[in-house]
């Protein structure tokens, strides 16, 4: 071993230029690889998966834009999932830039994809409603204070699947797909949880470790991140054959690619920091 | 005055709003519902308190040419051109420009849902995407073991982001079933569900303590921080 063997401090400009470059060719040749489902991801497939057809499903879409990439899959393997299932699902949010993302999941899943479904009959937006926690305590005694119209300014009471609806106790299961405050935590504090109503999660990575402490009395399970919603897709191919058709685009799965390769090189620029720390350290120690 | 009767207010309404959580029985089930009603409708028009505040802080900065001043005036554009197109619902169809009262802003052809797709979601994904790059660059100089305490972190880290990855798997497959436990998948899921579980339980209740001492100071007066006076 040479004297002094040292390892350069690679500056930023290379580091974003291997991020850009790891994350960039998984993305044109496309790959992607086998999930194999976590106990809880498995867990909350199993949960949505015994519920019978025609129960009632409210699906939180709590986040904006900025965190799309990672819980828009999530959103979508959740609707793929209820509407196989042939569910009655209920959309609302709690972000003022919610409605959008709430449009867009119904135009990229289920118009397409379940022609059969139609709104106000087998699905429903009801759209944003400011006030947070206190917006989901309303919910959870009386829905109708809240809303008296949907997201598309009708009567509540003039679509056949709001009519029935009082509270959340009308509801089987609640899925809420969130980026924060207000989220997943306040629909269990304020909502599920006191009304004993079973919810399941899905969240930035990020998030994920802030809700882990309500599993699993509170939260049935929770999907954390992009990974999760792989693995949500990879149970939902093994369940429906029809989504091994490549014509179903499963982004969760096709963002793995793209997301192992930038993990694979972090790691590496880790371990190559700390290669060239202890080197460095080593050369001191021999002066 | 000024600071008895808000002080008297917050003290009845927090009374009884702590009897409501333990008595839910009609009235007091009944007055819960009609406050979080309240709550919902001044959270409403803080909407328009927080428009009127961005409006004026920002309109200052841009009439007073301070440093900064046209990013403000960028500011101020669009969130104007945001309220009116929805408030107004303008749609822009077929080259034509119009308005639908009626029509659901959610629809493509309203200028707000294009600004919204066109603009802000563009523009959010790309601020959350840059992190990724920080994100990458800070790893490389933080995640060093120059301790014992760092030393566990990067271990850790390490552990979780190769749980994240297919090479997780592949890495440790070779271990017999018996030993299951000690794949990489295994243990980035103990590493949440155990030591990180913990850690989150202790500074939720931290902080459940902390909201409690609080609101009992608020409550009984001892905190009046909350009428704009000072310790």
């Amino acid at each position: 071993m040479p004297a002094r063997l040292r390892l350069p401090e690679l500056n930023r400009q290379f580091v974003f230029g291997l991020i850009a470059v790891v994350v960039c060719i998984p993305i044109l040749w496309k790959f992607s690889f086998r999930e194999y489902p976590s106990p809880m991801v498995r867990k909350v497939f199993d949960k949505v998966q015994s519920l019978p057809a025609g129960s009632k499903v409210l699906l939180a879409l709590d986040y904006d834009p900025g965190a799309e990439a990672e819980l828009q899959p999530m959103a979508r393997a959740f609707l793929r999932h209820c509407a196989e299932r042939k569910m009655k699902i209920y959309f609302m949010t709690l972000w003022a830039t919610g409605p959008p993302v709430i449009t867009r999941a119904i135009e990229d899943v289920l118009v397409p994809e379940f022609p059969g479904y139609r709104y106000g009959r087998d699905y429903v937006t009801l759209g944003f409603k400011p006030g947070n926690e206190a917006a989901v305590a309303i919910i959870a005694s009386d829905l109708k204070k809240l809303f008296t119209t949907d997201g598309r300014g009708t009567n509540i009471n003039d679509i056949e699947m709001t009519r029935p609806i009082r509270n959340i106790r009308s509801f089987d299961i609640v899925l809420s797909v969130s980026a924060g405050f207000p989220g997943t935590k306040e629909w269990i504090q304020y909502g599920t949880d006191p009304a004993g109503i079973p919810i399941a999660a899905g969240m930035t990575a990020v998030q994920a470790p802030l809700n882990y402490p309500y599993y699993p009395r509170q939260l049935l399970g929770l999907l954390g991140g992009i990974k999760a919603a792989a693995e949500y897709e990879a149970l939902l191919k093994e369940t429906y054959q029809k989504y091994n058709d490549p014509k179903y685009h499963l982004e969760a799965t096709a963002r793995m690619g793209p997301q192992t390769w930038a993990h694979l090189a972090i790691i590496g620029l880790i371990i190559l920091g700390n290669l060239t720390t202890l080197l460095a350290r080593a050369g001191r120690g021999r002066n | 005055m000024k600071r008895t009767v808000p002080s008297i207010i917050t003290f009845l309404v927090g009374t009884l709003l702590i009897v409501t959580f333990f008595i839910p029985h009609k009235p007091f089930s009944k007055l819960t519902d009609d406050f979080n009603t309240f709550f919902d409708i001044i959270a409403a028009f803080a909407f328009i308190l927080g428009g009127g505040n961005l409006a004026r802080m920002h309109g200052k900065r841009v009439a007073s040419r301070q440093a900064g001043w046209f990013y403000s005036a960028v500011c101020l554009a669009g969130f104007f051109s945001m309220l009116i197109f929805g408030l107004l619902k303008i749609r822009y169809h077929d080259g034509a420009l119009g308005w639908d009262l009626k029509g659901d802003l959610n629809n493509a052809q309203f200028l707000f849902q294009q600004m919204w797709e066109y603009i802000f979601r563009p523009g959010t994904s790309t601020i959350y995407a840059l992190l990724a790059f920080f994100i990458a660059s800070a790893s490389y100089r933080a995640f060093r073991a120059r301790n014992t305490e760092a030393a566990l972190l990067l271990g850790t880290a390490l552990i979780i982001l190769l749980g994240r990855t297919f090479v997780g798997p592949i890495l440790t497959a070779w271990l017999p079933p018996s030993l299951e436990f000690l794949t990489i998948p295994s243990l980035a899921n103990w590493v949440m569900a155990w030591p990180t579980q913990a850690g989150n339980r202790a500074i939720m209740f931290g902080v459940a303590l902390g909201i409690v001492s609080l609101s009992l100071k608020v409550i009984l007066g001892i905190d009046r921080s909350h009428l704009g006076e000072k310790d």
